[in-house]
């Protein structure tokens, strides 16, 4: 990808800049429409240069309406506020306040109402013809909304630059790519594969936002595609789906959770011709680093200097320096890297050996008795036990010891008999006792039909 | 269900768990020598909750706090006949 130095860099910038394109595709759930189409077109009647310097709320039902519009606003909007699914009602005014918006691209009937901002522009998954498309005019930023530990969403602010860096010095793929991913293109893991596919002359399948896995597996498999992303839920979900036999993707990616073993050599089985990678990514950080040896974890050696991001690991907390890092919080006065630049990711990871192993989120921790457990690190045990599909570990009150740990176990298959779920518990709590800590063996275990999803794709953790 | 079986398994299951040998689970028999830790013993506790429905301990009680294995199971057993008065009022 290369951009002209002193030119304002955006998505329709840098595409008219490239040489000449495979044909590329954007599938949405119900509709495709060729990049060709969307750069000479619009997605919003033509009424883009109304929207030129402003701060843009995109806020779609579908996705591939918000995939137009953010491609087309790029390079006009000063802002744009990128919402995922279900910003709830509550925090809409915040989020108008917080970014200065002053503008909305809705796909929605009533998205006028909702936000109730001074100007509204109907946008739609379908492009019309348009007269002079906009030349870039501003360096926009792209504001990405995650969740706070408040339930308010933290608003990220990212550039084409920050959000487009991983994706330099990459030798171009020799075949043609078509990339899937299970995420919302409105979340920073979505919109990496957005961009890469859009920059980076590949068709892109997104999924429906209420399309089950397994109707999205099957669209993958007819159109081809070769590289898939997701988080180890979404990868542990669509495993359940007879419909994950009909993928055969070459590029298998796991981002936004923990990668552990269990799920790495399952991806591995299941897709022998993929090569199986786990990247360290969070909106704040951008993406660190990916690691392609199919073991979880990764090599002490990534701490410390590379050449585009800088690894550190203080007090067990892993810390990212790099060119991907957000730029701000939008209307937040605290700030997100210290002195040095340093983000401090809030994952916890521990050197065992050559080693370094995730162990979980900080805030997430288990307190036993004063010994802390991070729930990863147990799932990661659990997950081992071959009849296990997923597991989710959550503190049990103990009158005893403040919290225990309990866990909720998915099962491949419904034990047959009573005696079998017993026989299952006993060989998973061995499992546990072999590797970890007593304290961070599960007290209980409770076998349940499913596991409750956030909106991210990642397993919903309730404190 | 009647308690003192009860326990008795899930001492049994929990010594298996941590390979420890189980002693004789008598009536005198002082907990904290019975080779489970203050960790087992919380882990004994919230299992009886899944088991009985409900944990003595968390409860407030008039009764000294167990130190014998007999302790606990009566420690157990007062707090489900209360709970049994306390149904009884209710209905």
């Amino acid at each position: 990808m290369n951009t002209l130095p002193n030119a304002v860099s955006s998505i329709r910038s840098t595409l008219a800049d490239a040489r000449t394109r495979r044909q590329q595709w954007l599938h949405g759930a119900a509709r495709s429409v060729s990049l060709d189409d969307v750069l000479s077109g619009t997605c919003l009647g033509g009424r883009i240069n109304e929207l030129a310097g402003r701060s843009v709320v995109v806020d779609t039902q579908d996705q591939l309406a918000a995939a137009l519009a953010l491609i087309e606003l790029d390079g006009t909007a000063r802002r744009l506020i990128v919402c995922p699914p279900g910003v709830a009602a509550e925090h809409r005014r915040l989020v108008v306040d917080k970014a200065e918006a002053d503008a909305l691209v809705s796909d929605r009937p009533d998205g006028d109402v909702e936000w109730q901002l001074p100007r509204s522009i109907a946008c739609n998954s379908a492009v019309t013809s348009s007269s002079a498309p906009p030349a870039a005019r501003c360096h926009t930023e792209w504001v990405l909304l995650t969740s706070g530990t408040t339930g308010a969403p933290k608003m990220v602010a990212h550039t084409f630059d920050t959000l487009t860096a991983p994706m330099r010095n990459r030798p171009e793929p020799p075949h043609s790519v078509v990339w899937g991913t299970f995420y919302d293109i409105r979340r920073y893991g979505g919109l990496q594969i957005l961009l890469r596919a859009v920059l980076g002359d590949a068709s892109f399948v997104m999924s429906g936002v209420h399309e089950p896995t397994a109707g999205y597996l099957l669209r993958l498999g007819r159109r081809l595609a070769t590289h898939i992303s997701g988080t180890p839920s979404h990868w542990r979900r669509a495993l359940m789906c007879a419909e994950a036999r009909d993928i055969a993707p070459r590029y298998v990616r796991l981002s936004g959770e923990i990668a552990d073993q269990a799920i790495l050599n399952a991806l591995r089985a299941c897709y022998p011709h993929a090569r199986v990678s786990h990247a360290f990514a969070s909106t704040e950080a951008g993406l660190g680093f990916e690691v392609d040896d199919g073991l979880e974890g990764f090599p002490a050696s990534f701490v410390g200097n590379t050449r585009d991001v800088q690894i550190s690991v203080e007090g067990g907390s892993l810390r990212i320096r790099s060119t991907r890092t957000a730029v701000q919080l939008v209307g937040d006065d605290s700030r997100l890297g210290d002195d040095e630049g340093f983000v401090d990711t809030g994952d916890v990871v521990e050197r065992r050996g050559d080693r370094y192993y995730f162990l979980g989120r900080r805030s997430g921790i288990i307190n036993v008795g004063g010994l802390k457990v991070y729930p990863e690190e147990v799932e990661s045990a659990i997950n081992r036990h071959p009849a296990v599909r997923m597991s989710m570990v959550r503190p049990a009150r103990s009158s005893m010891v403040g919290s225990l740990v309990a866990a909720d176990v998915v099962l491949e298959q419904t034990p047959d008999a009573n005696a079998a779920a017993a026989d299952f518990k006993r060989e998973i709590l061995q499992i546990c006792a072999d590797r970890l800590a007593p304290h961070k063996v599960p007290a209980t275990i409770r076998f349940v039909p499913a596991l409750e999803f956030a909106a991210a794709g990642k397993l919903a953790r309730h404190a | 269900m009647s308690v003192k079986p009860a326990v008795i398994d899930e001492i049994r299951r929990l010594a298996a768990e941590n390979r420890t040998p189980t002693p004789d689970l008598t009536d005198d028999l002082v907990l904290l020598d019975s080779g489970l830790d203050s960790l087992a013993i919380a882990i004994l506790v919230v299992r009886l909750e899944e088991i009985f429905g409900f944990d003595p301990f968390a409860e407030p009680n008039d009764m000294a706090y167990p130190v014998t294995l007999g302790d606990f199971i009566r420690f157990y057993e007062h707090a489900a006949e209360r709970r049994l008065v306390d149904t009884k009022h209710a209905g």
